[in-house]
């Protein structure tokens, strides 16, 4: 599936100040690309993710999906967090089949599916459990494996694994990477970490600055699978890194600036 | 045992020896401070004549009743007074304001409406537990953490599939604390509402142990009346609470 931004601005309303998220955004997702989007924070990465979405309307310009705007949300195109969004009332099955719920997949079928993706994301052990059970890496596979269930043509990922430890997160790279050679997912993933970006992304993205707007925009071809310690991630970091640098002082310096 | 057990095991013992000294002194006569062991007859008598069975079975009658109507109508009204701005802005304000008016101010207007029937206790008893539980609903459904709907969105749930299966589960915490104080204001509302207007029930025994200056009863049936509402607060909502917090997560897991 093709995304597709082309002059899109956001901009929040307080109640005292106009905070604007996004200028004149254009982006092209390739189908079956695996995207990343790296910036400062509060750069308005998430805010891009949720007008993919459909959680959220552009002020203006178009956000389109196979050349049609985008009207709502569509399990065709899930949203993954960067918070835990697991509903505590349900088990691990249940949370993991809920779209299919949704959807009105009968109640055998969806627990079919359901054990098979837990199964990718290696917690096939864990379907009977609840979600306070879980450590915070668990959660973040449930949470894939929701989104894997549903087989969407496009994932979007907003920092999913910021909050994880380092081994943790280790292993989801490589699970994500082999789960989207599999599936041929689009996938559009946000961070604000240059090599994770790097590890994962065909191509990569750097946002400026609030307003967000696209300085640059990386290419990787270093051959997967990719890991933290590779040689070839690390220097293609620095490079990134430069640029991220300016902009995250930027930011620094505008926060000062209004506070 | 448990040292906080051990604790008020002592302390209530000592209690009741004091109640039984100061009895002993015959300071005031046993109509106005009849001693622990008067009020254990009472209690014994009124069970082993049924009398005190009768009316717990009827005032449990009627609270179930009236209860069970406040919550059948207070939960679906407080998830729609959370959700829809309009209806908060006008069913709201009048809930709002009907919460300041204790409920046995009801009894009045029931009795002329309703005569003096089961339906007058009745309806005192959901005017009483009603708001507590719409607004407290309606409280939960509004500050739910708004992630879950956006999950669920996403995840294509929408309608009342997402009232069903998210907002109403994302609200539950609010929802039991809702219920729990409704069944307290319901259980006021009874007793006062059976003190007033004389028919089977515990209050009438008060009323009744009042006018045979039979002031061991009355505190018989007052420790009744003390028992049986932390009974259900403790083996009912206690339970309910200490799973959804381990489960929802508001408290670390025990």
């Amino acid at each position: 599936m093709h995304l597709g931004m082309e002059g899109v601005c956001k901009t929040f309303l307080g109640s005292r100040h106009e905070t604007p998220a996004l200028r004149d955004i254009h982006l092209e997702v390739e189908s079956g690309e695996l995207l990343c989007i790296i910036g400062a924070s509060g750069c308005g990465k998430s805010t891009l993710l949720n007008l993919f979405a459909g959680l959220d309307k552009p002020d203006s310009g178009s956000v389109r999906e196979n050349g049609q705007e985008i009207q709502g949300p569509s399990p065709q195109r899930v949203l993954l967090f960067q918070e835990p969004s697991l509903f505590p009332w349900l088990t691990v099955r249940d949370n993991a089949a809920f779209g299919l719920e949704a959807a009105g997949v009968p109640l055998a079928e969806r627990r079919r599916t359901a054990e098979r993706y837990l199964d990718v994301v290696r917690l096939g052990k864990f379907t009977g459990r609840f979600v306070h059970e879980l450590s915070g890496g668990m959660k973040q596979r449930v949470a894939l494996a929701r989104a894997l269930c549903l087989e969407p043509k496009v994932l979007l990922m907003d920092e999913p694994f910021a909050a994880l430890d380092a081994q943790t997160r280790d292993s989801l790279h490589e699970e994500l990477q082999s789960i989207w050679r599999q599936t041929g997912t689009t996938i559009v993933f946000v961070t604000h970490n240059v090599r994770e970006a790097l590890i994962l992304g065909d191509r990569v993205v750097l946002l400026s600055a609030r307003p967000g707007r696209v300085l640059r925009e990386f290419r990787v071809s270093l051959p997967r699978p990719r890991h933290f310690e590779d040689p070839g991630i690390a220097e293609a970091a620095r490079e990134v890194l430069t640029d991220l640098r300016r902009e995250v002082m930027k930011a620094e310096l505008e926060e000062r600036g209004m506070a | 045992m448990s040292r906080t057990a051990r604790t008020r095991l002592v302390f209530f013992v000592s209690l009741l020896a004091l109640w039984q000294c100061l009895c002993l002194l015959r300071l005031w006569p046993a109509y106005v401070l009849p001693s622990p062991l008067d009020v254990a007859g009472s209690v014994v008598d009124g069970f082993g004549s049924g009398l005190f069975l009768r009316a717990i079975l009827r005032s449990l009658g009627r609270i179930l009743e009236g209860y069970g109507i406040s919550v059948a109508v207070g939960v679906p009204l407080g998830l729609l007074l959370g959700r829809v701005k309009a209806v908060q802005d006008t069913l709201g304000t009048v809930a709002l304001g009907l919460q300041a008016l204790p409920s046995i101010c009801w009894l009045p207007l029931a009795l002329l409406w309703f005569g003096l029937s089961e339906r007058a206790i009745i309806f005192v008893v959901i005017m009483g537990a009603l708001m507590a539980v719409t607004l407290a609903t309606a409280d939960g459904v509004k500050n739910l953490p708004p992630i879950y709907v956006r999950a669920a969105r996403t995840l294509g749930a929408s309608g009342l599939f997402l009232y069903r299966r998210v907002m109403f589960p994302a609200a539950l915490p609010a929802i039991v604390s809702g219920l729990k104080l409704g069944w307290s204001f319901a259980w006021r509302s009874l007793m006062a509402g059976e003190l007033l207007f004389v028919t089977v029930g515990l209050g009438q025994l008060l009323t009744m142990g009042r006018e045979l200056n039979d002031m061991s009863r009355v505190i018989a049936v007052m420790l009744l009346i003390i028992a049986l509402g932390l009974g259900v607060d403790r083996l009912v909502f206690l339970r309910i609470e200490r799973l959804i917090r381990t489960r929802w997560g508001t408290q670390p897991h025990a």
